[in-house]
């Protein structure tokens, strides 16, 4: 009964996107641990980190499809979210080395120790526990998350200017974060990572076991999303975003569906900033540059707004090309590549990579049926 | 319990709402009874739609007094408490929900709880199913049950969005301009309709066509300038020379 619900929620396009995943979590630990290092079917550890990067990307995009593509809710400022999820992460990350840092210092991180400060500030306390500190993640941001949206959509923000102010608030957070008596490390931000519960970091199979479980949040993330705009909340929402005042007359309270759906994106884009940090190594304001957001809306976009699908697929796309461009003789132009590739989907693939893809099919489809009837009537 | 300050079940008192310094409603009275139906006619401007606005709580007056069910001042709440009051609203351009299906479409608007995690949880019922079905033989868009609202034609939206009006089940119904752009036919049969929702809802309806509101055959208010010109039977109201020349003269 509980699988026939959960079926009749994916369609053939969610089952693809699961089994992928599926098959990458099967394949990817036999590609790396037992394919011998010389065959060309291994995968190295770098590539499996720098997979597990792009999917953070893609749970973050994910997020975003959610508020932009079923909402309305153009939020150019998840990076902040995402980055948040990361702090909380990397705050944790921090306790973990302990003695260990250079100043071996048992309580205080080394920055801390280089400012001279005594004891630890009110809001790292519990960050040595691992449970606490996952709370955090989901909670740090989806308060953020929650008080804006309050203020926000009760006074009835929206278009352009939420999204003005949504890039103002990720900038805040930049500024705010730069300063070093904020306590979170200032300009040089978390890093120096040793373990994670009590497993090393840097270790080939920490790093393979980030990468599962990144793929594993991606998947829950996908059926969570999917479920949602499945509901008849999904359907109040996608009334929302195309007629929000017509809702409002029907006796929805607009301000309480955006408001729940804003926060819970904020926590998934948390949950992928936790998973990208230990992953990468570093978390630093430059995270929360306005930049960082707006580049998410072009993934979305390019992937195919209110997918979902789509919205993973663009992350991972757009940052393959990116890593591809960036390490090359072209790096100096990414922005410029960047730009018109936002430029062209607009212009000629408006439903994005998926929903163009979708089209296609659907045309060639209607194509052979018309030349199966075509070949089954009778020559005049 | 507050206390009943009238028995109408709708009251407006010297209501006045000024756009940049032109009055489109000037100090307005009009009561409604529980039960009634109501034409509203009125030249193009006379201020019927700002009514309306005013009345489902998107535009607030400047002045006077606007009572539901004699206990309800509808000046202080928005949009989404005046719905959930039982103020339903049909608009004058036919707005449905464009992405959604036609069954959809009544689905959203259907009688229910309209909280977050009530929707989020919402599963399928045959109670629900049944009346969905019955509102889709009454609009005669059966056939249409699961085309997208987007690809219907005009009178096809106005009768969905009657339906939606249907779906609410709301105790005072706003019907702004409800044949415009329909076919004599489709005129006529909504004349029908909007009779037999009558039955058991208060309806306020505004039109131009005079066939339709002779069809209708209710009592009749005249809008003018954003106050009442003249009000009583159609045949009362179209022999008023005031009228005459405001309207239905020209
Ligand atoms: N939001 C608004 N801002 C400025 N003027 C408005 C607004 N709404 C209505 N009006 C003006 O108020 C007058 C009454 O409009 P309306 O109520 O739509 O008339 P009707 O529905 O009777 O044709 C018109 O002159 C219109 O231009
Ligand atoms: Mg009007």
């Amino acid at each position: 009964m509980l699988t026939n619900r959960f079926l009749a929620m994916l369609d053939a396009r969610g089952r693809i996107f699961l089994g992928v995943i599926l098959a990458a979590i099967v394949l990817v630990p036999i590609l790396n641990l037992v394919v011998p290092t010389g065959s060309s079917l291994h995968v190295p550890t770098w590539l499996v980190s720098l997979m597990g990067k792009y999917l953070c990307y893609a749970i973050l995009a994910l997020a975003l499809d959610l508020v932009w593509g079923y909402a309305g809710i153009l939020s150019l400022g998840h990076g902040a979210f995402f980055a948040l999820g990361g702090y909380a992460m990397g705050m944790y990350l921090m306790r973990q080395i302990g003695a260990r840092g250079v100043y071996a210092n048992p309580i205080l991180p080394d920055f801390m120790v280089f400012l001279n400060w005594k004891e630890l500030p009110w809001f790292w306390h519990g960050f040595d526990m691992f449970p606490f500190a996952m709370l955090m993640v989901l909670l740090a941001p989806g308060l953020l998350a929650f008080v804006f949206g309050w203020f926000a959509f009760r006074s009835r923000v929206t278009g352009v200017y939420l999204s003005i102010i949504t890039q103002a608030l990720t900038y805040a957070m930049l500024l705010a974060f730069f300063r070093n008596d904020m306590g979170f490390g200032g300009n040089n931000g978390l890093t120096d990572f040793k373990d994670i519960l009590g497993y090393p970091v840097q270790s080939d199979m920490t790093r393979l076991v980030l990468f599962l479980l990144t793929l594993l949040a991606l998947a829950l993330c996908y059926i969570l999303a999917r479920a949602i705009v499945t509901s008849k909340a999904g359907k109040v929402l996608v009334a929302v975003r195309d007629a929000e005042s017509r809702t409002r007359f029907l006796g929805f309270r607009v301000e309480h569906y955006k408001l729940f759906v804003f926060t819970l994106s904020a926590m998934m884009a948390g949950l992928a900033g936790a998973l990208y940090v230990p992953q990468v190594g570093i978390i630093n304001p430059s995270e929360f540059q306005p930049g960082n957001s707006i580049e998410v809306v072009i993934w979305v976009a390019v992937g195919g707004r209110g997918t979902l699908v789509g919205a993973a697929i663009g992350a991972i796309l757009v940052n393959l090309a990116k890593t591809t461009f960036t390490t090359g003789a072209l790096a100096p132009y990414w922005l410029f590549a960047l730009g018109a590739l936002f430029v062209l989907t607009t212009l000629y693939m408006p439903k994005g990579v998926i929903g163009t893809f979708a089209e296609w099919r659907e045309k060639r489809r209607e194509k052979a049926v018309l030349a199966a009837n075509a070949s089954t009537t009778p020559a005049e | 319990m507050e206390l009943k300050v009238t028995d109408y079940l709708l009251y407006l008192d010297g209501v006045s709402v000024a756009f940049d310094g032109f009055k489109a409603i000037n100090s307005l009275s009009l009561t409604i009874e529980p039960g009634e139906m109501r034409a509203i006619i009125g030249p193009n401007g006379a201020g019927k739609t700002t009514m309306m606005d005013i009345i489902t709580g998107k535009t607030r007056p400047d002045t006077g007094d606007v009572l539901f069910d004699g206990t309800v001042d509808l000046t202080q709440l928005d949009e989404a408490a005046i719905a959930n009051l039982g103020i339903g609203r049909k608009f004058q351009k036919p707005t449905v929900f464009e992405m959604h299906t036609v069954e959809d479409n009544l689905r959203l608007a259907l009688k229910g709880d309209r909280r977050v995690f009530s929707t989020l949880f919402w599963r399928d019922s045959t109670p629900e199913r049944e009346k969905i079905d019955r509102i889709l033989d009454t609009i005669r868009l059966g056939h249409l049950r699961e085309a997208s609202a987007a690809n219907l034609s005009h009178g096809q939206k106005q009768w969905l969005e009657i339906g939606m009006l249907l779906a609410q089940d709301p105790k005072l119904l706003l019907v702004d301009e409800p044949v415009a752009g329909m076919t004599d036919a489709e005129t006529e049969a909504t004349a029908h309709l909007l009779k037999e929702i009558a039955k058991d809802h208060s309806v306020i309806v505004v039109e131009h066509d005079m066939a339709f509101v002779r069809e209708l055959d209710c009592k009749v208010t005249v809008l003018h300038e954003g106050s009442v010109l003249a009000e009583g039977a159609l045949d009362h109201v179209s022999a008023d020379q005031r009228v005459i020349e405001v309207y239905l003269g020209r």
